[in-house]
């Protein structure tokens, strides 16, 4: 936690945050980094190059199919409209080339007032050479619906997303990262909670040689919820980087991170950064986040570091916590005296992991989906022999 | 006829300070058909009794042996010896977030049975099974323990003990922390469990509360991580107005 009270009064205008970069629009404000600076400093930059210079990403994102709902539209916007409609301007750099550099932004549209039973799938294929995509996606005032946006195949991608929930709506929006190997996946999500809205989030990233995403969200208005749910699997190799930024910036919103993630291989590194900035203004607030990481073989390293900065006192909770670790040995014991094997108790336990927070997601599309990904996962863990213990 | 016998059992765990003996000779043998009760001051090597016959990994066992007629456990893993008919229910039953009480259940039948249940009878067996003990219906869906209050998990050990049936069960301490009415409902799914008459009950306890519903054939004063008196329930008596004080005095003594 850091307490600044020399800059109480500045922090309601400009965040304060060290963690979180100013944001801006302009390539220039966000120098190509070294890897000295904080929010860099996990980051494998070498294999990001491809999306960190000037005249790297570019084209107009991935190739996307989709079947849309009556009523939902998908369509072509100017950068300067995307801009004015965005959730917040990019935070690194990948995600300011990526607003920059496409050719036109997308916009998917849920106008106020819309009810859509089913998830909006959208599903993007990768291209050749590094594609630059800036995404909006609003939902107006009331409306309900699930988005979910499934990456697929090879790219070198920078991706800003913004997701904008209009006041009093309700919002499922999921991305699941199912790259195949040897794909690069850098850039910025930021929500826009109006409101008294309802909004769900859910990260899956399962795939891809590296994937470094900033999330960030913040409110619109009071009474906002935030839900994000995060589910990863690093094998040898991979890097999984995500960043959480949740700004309370104003009263009696509330937020519950939980992100969950098993590594298994050599080389396997995931990093999650969760940081929630309570603002002077943000009276009534409720804020818990929560990263847990299962280490299931030598070689693997998880680095995981909760952060809270509180501005008032004025609050109803905000608490967070980290765990990495092994396999539980009181919980393998437990299930193994009841005559269960050793294997199929570490698929037990690896399954329940994962299950207690995918049961949440309340899409079942996405639900099975994930779940087919945990088993597929088990099918390398069991009997892996360096997993023992 | 079973036979579960617990032969000169040395156990050490390590310490801070080295390894430290914890069991240093323990001599039992319990039959089918019998109800044995350890009980024992706390810090006497009960409850390490129990984790070292399941085959906790924690407890390192130094010298002596348990069997189960004429398989040694010792050598055996924690499910292997489950397999072989060994159940523990134990003081403090541990929390497994996302798995169901229902799925755990079926799994662990699967494994000691060697093929799944019929699902229209089990389904059955599981709810009566919850119910007999004063859990509803939505145990079997809930994460094994996640949430439960102590008697919830001490009432979840007995409904297993009830379906999975094993040879010889050990009971660790399962009467403590239970109020009066979870102390009756767990004594009588003991009690239904002995009451088949060919399994063996080894009841580990410190308070002789729980032997008002429960009652021994034998009971063994357990102290300094061994044996040293036995006798028939009319020993728990005794101790109920005794106290330990005389047997801990005389083990000092010995030491």
């Amino acid at each position: 936690m850091t307490a600044l009270p020399n800059v109480a009064e500045a922090i309601e205008t400009k965040i304060a945050s060290h963690l979180h970069p100013t944001p801006s629009w302009d390539v220039a404000d966000h120098p190509v980094p070294t890897g000295r600076e904080e929010v860099w400093r996990f980051t494998p930059l070498r294999r990001l190059a491809g999306l960190l210079s000037d005249d790297g990403p570019s084209g107009h994102g991935l190739d996307w199919s989709v079947e849309l709902p009556a009523g939902v539209s998908l369509e072509p916007i100017s950068l300067e409209r995307a801009r004015e409609l965005a959730a917040e301007a990019p935070i690194d750099r990948i995600s300011a080339l990526a607003a920059g550099n496409t050719d036109h932004a997308v916009r998917l549209d849920v106008p106020a007032g819309t009810e859509v039973e089913g998830p909006i799938v959208l599903t993007g294929a990768g291209q050749d050479g590094a594609v630059a995509e800036h995404m909006v996606i609003t939902v107006g005032a009331g409306a309900k619906a699930t988005i979910v946006l499934r990456y697929t195949g090879v790219a070198t991608f920078a991706d800003k997303t913004d997701l904008v929930v209009g006041d009093g709506a309700s919002v499922t929006f999921v991305t699941i990262a199912d790259w195949d190997a040897g794909a690069v996946h850098g850039g910025h999500h930021a929500v826009l909670v109006g409101r008294d809205a309802r909004v769900r989030v859910v990260t899956a990233s399962l795939g891809g040689d590296v994937v470094r995403l900033a999330e960030t969200a913040r409110f619109a208005g009071p009474g906002g919820e935030l839900e994000q749910f995060g589910v990863y699997f690093v094998d040898a190799g991979q890097h999984i980087e995500h960043r959480l930024f949740v700004d309370h910036n104003a009263p009696h919103t509330r937020s519950r991170v939980d992100y969950r993630g098993a590594l298994q291989g050599a080389g396997a590194h995931s990093v999650w950064v969760g940081d929630v900035l309570i603002r002077k203004v943000a009276e009534g607030i409720n804020t818990y986040e929560t990263n847990k990481n299962l280490v299931l073989t030598d070689g693997c390293r998880a680095d995981s570091v909760p952060n809270l900065e509180i501005e008032t006192g004025e609050i109803e909770g905000a608490g967070h916590s980290s765990t990495t670790g092994r396999f539980d040995d009181e919980q393998l014991f437990y299930l193994r005296s009841r005559g269960i094997g050793e294997d199929e108790a570490r698929r037990l336990v690896v399954h329940g992991f994962f299950a207690d927070i995918i049961r949440r997601i309340g899409v079942a599309e996405v639900e099975t989906r994930l779940m087919a990904a945990v088993e597929s996962e088990l099918e390398i863990i069991v009997g892996h022999p360096g997993a023992a213990q | 006829m079973s036979e579960l016998r617990i032969s000169d059992l040395r156990v050490e765990v390590e310490t801070e300070s080295g390894p430290k003996e914890i069991l240093k000779g323990v001599n039992l043998t319990v039959r089918s058909g019998e109800v044995h009760a350890i009980m024992g001051p706390n810090g006497s090597g009960k409850s390490t009794l129990a984790y070292s016959v399941a085959g906790h990994p924690k407890y390192r066992i130094t010298g002596g042996s348990v069997t189960l007629d004429d398989t040694e456990l010792t050598g055996l893993t924690v499910d292997e010896r489950a397999r072989a008919g060994l159940f523990l229910a134990m003081q403090y039953p541990i929390e497994v977030p996302g798995v169901s009480v229902a799925n755990f259940l079926r799994t662990a039948k699967t494994a000691l049975s060697g093929e799944a249940p019929r699902v229209r009878t089990w389904v059955k067996d599981v709810n009566a099974a919850l119910e007999r003990v004063g859990l509803d219906g939505t145990f079997a869906a809930r994460s094994l323990n996640e949430g439960f209050s102590g008697g919830e998990k001490k009432r979840n050990e007995i409904a297993q003990l009830e379906l999975l049936n094993p040879k010889f069960a050990i009971l660790d301490e399962t009467d403590s922390g239970l109020d009066i009415d979870a102390l009756r409902i767990v004594s009588e799914g003991v009690n239904r469990y002995t009451a088949q008459g060919d399994r063996g009950l080894l009841l580990i306890t410190h308070y002789t509360r729980i032997l008002n519903y429960i009652k021994p054939d034998f009971v063994h004063v357990f102290v300094d991580g061994h044996v040293v008196e036995e006798g028939g329930a009319e020993l728990a008596d005794q101790l109920e107005i005794e106290g330990y004080d005389r047997f801990v005095r005389a083990a000092r003594v010995d030491a």
